[in-house]
């Protein structure tokens, strides 16, 4: 951890070399980090990197397999989650969570579910499935406060006018949120949001901002949050941790994680129409000669997220100093971390490409070529072409397939080139309409710029 | 064959129970387009989606597919017909494998090409292709709803009814997705309908788009108009980040 951490007990959850395996795979690997109390802690990454699995190791669903999870209690108490029995961690560590795939008693009355939630022995009996099938009272069972807390927060939710209709009757959205209710209704120091704004459109995602927002400053409940949603996580969080293979890649604030070039790679992305924003935003040199790794032929399409490479009998096992262990070229944050690391280790890969295998066979169905196609990537790295607003990832490949790399290559293209390209592609117009020639001119320009500046050919 | 209607909606109506959820509502998508329906929580779209399915089925209005009426037929007949669906919450078998579930897709007619089709779905999801023998069950959600959409596309739909498809998912493949479904149907043709509350990036792709309030379309157009049209930017665009 950085300078910058705070003492020991201002940190509410402490994470320290955390693995999980699932037979041979390691869904999270040596994962350290903290979470300050009183403040929304995001948890971001790819799909799989393991963001569910370390809520499941925090709420004792899951026993890791190595490492420490800490939770320090306001009263000055400490509990070690990994070591308490998984139905004590809400009552004793005060620790509350909701699930990725709602888990709701769609049959009980939303104030129901919120005091099913207030009786923690009921809970655990339940294991969240069958109770409430058949004469559970829940009025008549609760206490005035009970029934006033469930209030309060069906309030906070803007749920209280379906307060008597049954959970599995609202829509998605407004289940999202009666969830947190039912969470807050436990009176957690520790709440953990696993994608509490999917389903939501940004109206609602703004909603939910101030729903939290409002938990943050009025109940000194801590957030931990897992969001895809990027406008609810840059908002609204303190500090934003990101995974990826289960290891991680990017800790600081949401600025400094957002800009992180590493980022970008493995999770964001960068939009098409944003893509020179950013470039200027950051100094575009750097970024471009990083997000310029040429996608990897062997894994898929470039702009996809980062995958695990191998097959899943091919990580290694997590032992003393080993980490998550994926294929050369998997991670597209190594790739970032590689790439700044120098032009002699890209002289080294320059392999010949595998495109070069699959494009004469290519080559000889079309009927007419692009004048400037190439037999393979100079320095066998390609341009990611799918920077180019109106070219995907397949589009990105057939294009490769037909020789085209680079962006100074679409930059020259002729009237016939275009044509050629379009028949390729089957598209009719799009690449004027869209300009692609003038994208890639510009791209080429930044590209070459990079180049002379970053001692890039 | 582009500007025939492949499926028309006319006059839906839909109950829970007593209560209606879709009041007679009318939507045309003809072959080759994209058409996104969008729309706050709750106005609908996910029982307007089920309803195509024959589940619940409507109680009034007609539901026709390439000039047949599927308005009651059973719901596996409509599967017949070359619809397929990758439906609201990823429901994936969980107790099969990823290899079992993507089988389960493949429309019986079109064994021939499921090798070509798995692999084409492993192109467009290679976390799929190295999880092919993990449970359904034990995939992460993200990996779940790539699950789901391989399943649909594994039928070689006419039409593709996509619900919700970037719930769930990573920005980087949110738009690898759409990318990809543009491609589809660039490429082959391929129809779908679909419903987001990604609304700035289902208009963005579609050719045209319904809006739904209450259970009621309340307007339509082309993909463009509507997000150029300053309700539909302060109901579902405006406060998010495009
Ligand atoms: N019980 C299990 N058995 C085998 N593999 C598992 C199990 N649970 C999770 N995994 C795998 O571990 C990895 C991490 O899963 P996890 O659910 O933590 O991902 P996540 O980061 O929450 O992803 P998403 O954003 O898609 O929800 C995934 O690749 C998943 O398939
Ligand atoms: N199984 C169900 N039983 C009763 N009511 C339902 C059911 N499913 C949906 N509804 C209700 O029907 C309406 C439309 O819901 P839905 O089609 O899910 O909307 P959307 O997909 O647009 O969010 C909502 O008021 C919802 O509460
Ligand atoms: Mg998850
Ligand atoms: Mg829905």
């Amino acid at each position: 951890m950085s300078d910058a951490s705070p003492p020991m007990n201002d940190a509410i959850l402490h994470v320290e070399h955390l693995s999980m395996k699932f037979g041979g795979l390691v869904a999270i690997g040596d994962l350290s980090f903290r979470a300050r109390r009183g403040e929304i802690t995001a948890l971001i990454g790819p799909n799989g990197a393991g963001k569910t699995t370390v809520f499941n190791c925090i709420t004792g669903f899951y026993k890791p397999s190595e490492g420490m999870i800490t939770l320090n209690r306001r009263d000055g108490s400490s509990y070690l989650l990994e070591r308490l029995p998984n139905h004590e961690i809400p009552a004793r560590a005060k620790v509350a969570r909701t699930f990725q795939n709602i888990r709701l008693f769609s049959g009980m009355t939303l104030l129901e579910n919120l005091l099913v939630a207030q009786h923690n022995k009921l809970m655990k009996a339940s294991g969240y499935t069958v109770l409430g099938l058949f004469g559970f009272s829940g009025y008549r069972t609760a206490s005035a406060e009970s029934i006033d807390l469930a209030r309060h927060w069906l309030e906070k939710a803007d749920l209280i006018d379906r307060a008597d209709d049954p959970a599995g009757d609202l829509p998605y959205g407004a289940q999202r949120r009666l969830e947190i209710a039912r969470a807050m209704c436990t009176g957690p120091e520790l709440l953990c949001l696993d994608e509490p704004a999917a389903g939501l459109n940004p109206k609602e995602s703004m909603a939910l901002n101030a729903l939290l927002m409002d938990i943050k400053d009025n109940t000194g409940t801590s957030i931990l949050l897992i969001e895809h949603d990027m406008a609810v996580v840059m908002q609204i969080s303190d500090h934003v941790v990101v995974l990826e293979y289960g290891r991680k890649i990017s800790d600081g604030s949401p600025q400094a994680v957002r800009t992180d070039p590493r980022v970008i790679a493995a999770y964001l992305g960068v939009e098409d129409e944003e893509v020179e924003t950013v470039l200027t935003e950051v100094g575009d040199e750097d970024i471009i000669e990083q997000l310029d790794t040429g996608p990897d032929s062997a894994h898929g399409p470039g702009t996809s997220s980062s995958y695990l490479a191998g097959p899943v009998t091919e990580t290694v096992g997590h032992s003393e100093g080993e980490r998550v262990t994926v294929s050369k070229g998997a991670s597209k944050a190594g790739q970032v971390d590689a790439r700044s690391s120098a032009a002699a280790n890209k002289a080294a890969k320059a392999t010949p490409p595998k495109t070069s295998r699959t494009k004469p066979a290519a080559k000889q169905n079309s009927p007419r070529a692009i004048s400037n196609a190439l037999d393979a990537p100079r320095d066998g790295i390609a341009d990611r072409l799918a920077l180019i607003k109106g070219i995907g990832p397949i589009s990105e490949k057939l294009l490769n397939q037909h020789g085209i790399f680079h962006y100074d290559q679409i930059a020259a293209w002729k009237k016939a080139d275009v044509e050629a390209a379009e028949t390729y592609l089957a598209f009719d117009g799009r690449i004027a309409r869209e300009d692609w020639i003038g994208q890639a001119k510009a791209l080429a320009k930044r590209a070459s710029a990079a180049g002379k500046r970053g001692g890039r050919k | 064959m582009a500007g025939t209607t492949l499926l028309d909606i006319k006059g839906v109506q839909t109950y829970y129970g007593n209560i209606r959820a879709l009041n007679g509502v009318d939507v045309t998508v003809k072959q080759g387009e994209i058409v996104a329906l969008i729309g706050a929580n709750g106005a609908g779209k996910s029982t307007l989606m089920m309803t195509i399915f024959g589940a619940p089925r409507a109680r009034a209005g007609t539901i026709t597919f390439a000039g047949t009426d599927i308005t009651q037929l059973p719901t596996h007949e409509i599967a017949r017909m070359r619809i397929a669906q990758s439906p609201e919450g990823r429901r994936i078998f969980p107790r099969m494998t990823v290899m079992e579930n993507l089988q389960m897709g493949a429309s019986l007619d079109n064994l021939k090409h499921y090798e070509e089709d798995v692999e084409k779905v492993f192109t467009l999801f290679p976390r799929l292709k190295e999880r092919i023998a993990q449970r359904g069950g034990t995939l992460s959600g993200g990996e779940q709803q790539m699950l789901s959409i391989a399943r649909a596309l594994m039928a070689r739909p006419k039409l593709l009814l996509l619900d919700e498809p970037s719930l769930g998912l990573a920005p980087l493949i949110v738009k690898q997705i759409f990318d990809a479904i543009r491609e589809l149907n660039r490429t082959q043709g391929l129809t779908v309908f679909l419903v987001e509350q990604n609304a700035f990036g289902a208009l963005k792709l579609a050719t045209r788009g319904y809006v739904m309030v209450n259970g009621n379309v309340t307007m339509s157009g082309t993909g463009k108009e509507l997000l150029a049209n300053p309700e539909v930017r302060a109901a579902y665009l405006e406060g998010g980040h495009h």
